[in-house]
């Protein structure tokens, strides 16, 4: 088992390697020089070239990306030149809002799905099972960035309940963390619900299929626990898939969403960046969520080891 | 002598194969009222974005201060936007960006994917690697990743396909790859190479056709993420730059004038998930036609 879970890990060095490739190659690529840019206008070409020698732009480029990644490695990812500031306090500082809302969405996601997944299974083929369905096909059609300002119209300018925009830090009170979180939260769960209703339901009725259901049945156990029981913990590992990769969606959710209620998460700071051209930021921003997305399917999988003891290593 | 002859012509018989083929993915197709449902959908979006630019009266980017955000009345159906331009014009105007964009970025992943899976699926050498650079690029989530490329491109509708193809490429190349895997392993693949087919004849004249289906149904997915992707970043001001419409930063000024014009955010929203809606139904129906042992009902 141990060495599974080390081939497991070990499987992540190339993925790993493409994913910082890419995210070098970015920066690299933008249009304009950083250090011309760095210096200012009235900065002479023997200066620019002095940085730059200084800099290490004139090395060659597999030299630069070793510099880099080495410099990555240690959890360096570089300085913002705008904010004057590692990347990284920057996003460690921008990354509390970023977590909570799909945190929160996430479990908004699960308490509708499961049930709402469950319900339609167990009564295959009624008008429940089909309003489940059109909730889906519906769900998945709405960007959630869309479901926000449906919400933000409905919830927050029409009906009033709810804060339109801004963020409290938890220290200034739970429900006061919360009330602003909950629109974003609300949005993205209920989308990402969508699927993961679409997931537990076709994974229910496959289980729900098999001979060990239709002995359990002719036993006569009780038709609630052949549901909760014998078939939900069979039906789970997918569910669970589904749960664990739409994190990632949720997380990049987030940053798309925050911008929308004002909330100064990581979105606020990518969208910052764009706009003032400080690319090292948004560079390190998606290194971080790519590599939270790699370590979070490398976690499913070895949670598969406790769920099911029929995987085989 | 009896000699029955029986005139059997075999290009006709392969004719009326095909004929009744054909018909049976007709009458599966009109049974499914879901797929019907989609096709229809985009159909008229499809219309709406090519003629609707000749039948509104209006310069979607005139601006009439004097009108600005009037609503809906019987001269501007939909109302106007916050620069007084005709709001139902902007958005047939925007529903030519988007399905635009989104059939440009479906058609040119399925291209660069098609040619990445076969390559991968038949040079084994080269399908570690090609796996692994797609394992990479898949790593970065959808919405992220374009949001990284266009900072680095710059806001242009150009851009938007491109950082589109990159980012889905790689999906239709996984897919492509998965079903090249089983197709070169039956036996007229190994007939025709014994005869000493060339590689290239037997990838693209043997192998691709065999993975179309999959790729289309794919494809299909790919330009409704695309409209959905495409909307976000307009939205975030990284995409379609103003004052082109496109229904994401129609959304964006909406939102700006939230609290006095809700029609601004209701109606191109509508567009946006009928599109996404009829694209995924004619997906699902699609997967559905071809393959019907996949289908979850």
């Amino acid at each position: 088992m141990y060495i599974y879970i080390l081939k497991r890990i070990f499987s992540l060095v190339p993925v790993l390697f493409v994913v910082s490739i890419v995210a070098f190659l970015l920066i690299y690529l933008t249009p304009g020089d950083p250090v011309s840019v760095m210096l200012g206008q009235e900065a002479t070409a023997e200066q620019i070239e002095a940085l730059r020698e200084q800099m290490g732009f004139n090395d060659p480029l597999y030299l630069q990306y070793f510099h880099w990644l080495i410099n990555v490695l240690q959890g360096n990812l570089g300085d913002s030149y705008f904010m004057h500031m590692p990347v990284t306090t920057a996003i460690v500082e921008h990354l509390g809002p970023t977590l909570s809302i799909a945190v929160l969405a996430e479990l908004i996601a699960i308490l509708i799905a499961l049930p709402v997944g469950i319900l339609a299974a167990k009564h295959r083929g009624s008008l429940m099972d089909q309003f489940v369905m059109g909730f889906t096909l519906t769900g998945m059609a709405i960007p959630s960035f869309l479901f926000g300002l449906i919400l933000m119209l409905v919830l927050g300018v029409k009906l009033g309940w709810l804060p339109v925009a801004g963020y409290q830090p938890l220290s200034t009170g739970f429900w006061n963390y919360l009330q602003y979180l909950l629109m974003p939260g609300l949005a993205l769960g209920i989308i990402q619900s969508a699927l993961i209703a679409r997931m537990t339901r076709s994974s229910m009725l496959e289980v729900l299929n098999a001979d060990f259901i239709k002995t359990a049945r002719s036993k006569g156990v009780k038709e609630r626990s052949i549901i909760y029981v014998h078939a939900l913990r069979n039906a789970l590992l997918p569910i669970i898939t589904v749960v664990g990769q739409t994190f990632g969606l949720l997380l990049a959710g987030a940053v798309v969403i925050e911008t929308i209620f004002n909330i100064p998460g990581i979105g606020q700071l990518v969208l910052n960046s764009i706009q003032s051209r400080d690319y090292a930021v948004i560079q390190g921003v998606i290194l971080m969520v790519a590599f939270f997305y790699v370590i979070i399917n490398l976690v499913i999988d070895l949670l598969y080891m406790l769920i099911d003891p029929r995987v085989g290593y | 002598m009896n000699v029955v002859e029986v005139n059997v012509n075999p290009k006709r018989v392969k004719h009326d194969l095909k004929k009744q083929e054909r018909s049976l993915l007709l009458r599966r197709f009109l049974s499914n009222k879901l797929m019907v449902t989609g096709s229809i959908i985009i159909v008229l979006l499809l219309l709406l974005a090519i003629l609707g630019p000749k039948l509104t009266p209006f310069d979607p980017y005139e601006m009439v201060v004097k009108e600005r955000l009037e609503a809906p009345s019987s001269h501007h159906l939909l109302g106007t936007d916050n620069f007084g331009r005709d709001l139902l014009t902007r958005i047939i105007y925007g529903a030519k960006v988007s399905m635009w964009v989104g059939f440009a970025s479906a058609l040119l992943s399925s291209i660069i994917g098609l040619a990445i899976g076969l390559t991968a699926s038949y040079y084994r050498y080269l399908d570690n690697i090609l796996m692994r650079i797609c394992d990479g690029l898949l790593a970065f989530p959808a919405i992220l990743f374009a949001i990284a490329l266009m900072a680095v491109l710059g806001a242009k509708t150009e851009n938007v396909i491109i950082a589109l193809t990159i980012v889905f490429s790689p999906e239709v190349a996984r897919i492509v790859r998965s079903r090249a895997l089983v197709v070169r392993e039956e036996t007229y693949i190994e007939a025709i190479r014994s005869q000493g087919a060339s590689a290239a004849r037997i990838i693209w004249k043997h192998i691709a056709p065999n993975t179309i289906s999959p790729l289309l149904v794919k494809a299909t997915f790919v330009f409704s993420e695309a409209v959905i992707v495409e909307a976000t970043l307009s939205f975030l001001g990284a995409g379609v730059p103003a004052p082109d419409p496109s229904w994401g930063n129609i959304l964006s000024d909406g939102k700006d004038v939230i609290y006095t014009a809700w029609w601004m955010t209701v109606f191109p929203g509508l567009f946006i998930i009928l599109s996404v809606l009829g694209l995924n139904l004619l997906g699902d129906g699609l997967r559905d036609l071809i393959d019907p042992q996949s289908s979850t009902k």
